[in-house]
């Protein structure tokens, strides 16, 4: 074998090596839990997902949550029906994004048990309209596994949901989201 | 060799790009297709007057008051048919997703009816998906007014009704629903050379407007009418508005009655006559069992 040949079996080896160091870094997790609640005097309008899908790469800090709209569950019956006919639109818009990074990953030792307080920021996609979101959270280390949290505040109107004047009193605007996800490694 | 070696590895790093990018998608498309139903076919359980596709979900308390006022050529006497009103109370509540039952009371004749209404398939897409939705109603009407009549015929048995029907209905899109209801109505007593069963077929369906409003249409095709009275086939058009809880059906029709029994056998006002009645129905819905998660 000559030597550019093996020069190129040692790179393909490296990499692959690499690669396969990278997977460890990885942590996800397909039962993650969305809520969000909208406070009036008049009426709240809570719901939950249950089934949100979440990953993080602890080397860069990269966060990425996606959510079915159709998963989210209501109390009431005919206020799921609603959310998903007439404000998320969940037929046009079947899901929810989120594609952003911990800001302050170095921070994180994620060999280390124990609770870091991170600011996540990153683009949330909902009804087909982005936006820039900012959000304080918590990491929570343990025996290899990560447990994210978060609670943040959401503008209905910025992601083009109109909100009927008939309503108005019933549905606020600043909507909580509260992400509460137990992450795994991602086996390769 | 250097150069040859440099361009080769940019190509390989280029390639080992961070899976990341397009993991969140992968992972939750690796979850196995699924059946989707199809929801959310018409705003309400009824058409106009016919039982819609729409199933209450379990644990919903359906408040419905039916208003009809009197006809509109009736003439400025009678206010255009204001002054006059027929009325239906009735009660629907859904026992589980694919089982409603209701019960009500019209002033017409004060009759007292209830109902049965059993979703065998729901339209779906994805694995198992079906065209269409089939639900199974049936219902009973009693007479409770004064008999009127000869008085060897007053029986209990003789104020009783009956009424199956088949409700065949496709969401085609966000805003087109379409139903056929093939019907059965059976009356214990009738005058001599009418019919105790009678056939129709019923075609309605809803064009929604938007978010919250929508155009119906609710019409039956009556195959064997009595021959003692002349009776027609009743027609109503309307809209239904959807205001958080309630749902409002305004509408213009010539059916007489307010249940099935009636507006198919004793539908004796025509539209080309002006025998037309402006009619709202207004339907509040209840959540009054809690929901499992």
């Amino acid at each position: 074998m000559n030597r550019q040949k093996k020069s190129w079996l040692l790179v393909a080896f490296l990499m692959s090596a690499g690669m396969l160091c990278q997977a460890q870094d990885k942590y996800f997790t397909k039962t993650g839990k969305i809520s969000f609640y909208s406070i009036t005097s008049l009426e709240n309008v809570e719901a939950v997902n249950k089934t949100a899908g979440a990953i993080l790469d602890a080397k860069t800090g990269s966060v990425q949550f996606a959510a079915l709209m159709k998963g989210f569950e209501f109390k009431k019956a005919l206020m799921q029906e609603h959310f998903n006919e007439n404000y998320i639109e969940s037929d046009q818009y079947p899901k929810a994004e989120f594609r952003g990074s911990i800001i302050n990953n170095a921070d994180v030792n994620y060999a280390k048990d124990g609770t870091y307080p991170v600011k996540v920021k990153g683009q949330l996609t909902l009804h087909g309209t982005s936006k820039e979101v900012e959000a304080p959270g918590t990491l929570q280390i343990q025996g290899g596994k990560v447990d994210v949290s978060s609670t943040f505040t959401v503008l209905v109107s910025d992601f083009k949901i109109s909100i009927p004047s008939i309503v108005k009193d019933k549905i606020n605007n600043n909507v909580k989201v509260v992400v509460e996800a137990h992450l795994d490694p991602l086996k390769m | 060799m250097r150069i040859k070696l440099a361009l080769p590895l940019l190509l390989i790093f280029a390639g080992a790009k961070p899976l990341l990018a397009q993991d969140i998608d992968t992972l939750l498309n690796e979850q196995k297709p699924k059946k989707e139903y199809v929801t959310a076919s018409f705003k309400s359980t009824r058409i106009i007057m016919t039982h819609s596709i729409e199933m209450l979900k379990p644990g919903i308390l359906d408040f419905r008051i039916l208003h009809r006022f009197g006809n509109v050529n009736s003439g400025a006497g009678e206010f255009f048919g204001l002054d006059q009103a027929t009325i239906r109370l009735g009660l629907d509540y859904g026992i589980s997703n694919n089982f409603t039952i209701g019960i009500g009371r019209g002033n017409y004749r004060k009759e007292l009816d209830g109902f049965l209404k059993y979703r065998l398939i729901q339209q779906a897409t994805g694995i198992g998906a079906s065209p269409i939705s089939l639900v199974l109603a049936g219902g009973t009407t009693l007479q409770t007014a004064k008999w009127v009549g000869a008085p060897k015929d007053e029986s209990f048995s003789n104020r009783l009704g009956y009424y199956g029907q088949i409700l065949a209905g496709r969401k085609f899109s966000e805003n087109l629903t379409l139903q056929l209801t093939p019907t059965i109505v059976h009356r214990n007593l009738v005058p001599i050379g009418d019919p105790n069963d009678m056939y129709a077929l019923g075609a309605g369906g809803r064009i929604k407007l938007s978010h919250r409003v929508s155009f119906n249409v609710d019409y039956y095709m009556v195959f064997n009418k009595d021959k003692s009275i002349k009776t027609y086939n009743p027609l109503s058009i309307g809209f239904d508005i959807e205001t958080g809880g309630h749902v409002f059906q305004l509408h213009l029709t010539n059916a007489i009655g307010m249940n099935e029994r009636a507006f198919i056998t004793e539908t004796t006002n025509r539209w080309s006559k002006g025998d037309i009645q402006f009619g709202f129905n207004i339907s509040r819905a209840f959540q009054v069992k809690k929901r499992k998660f």
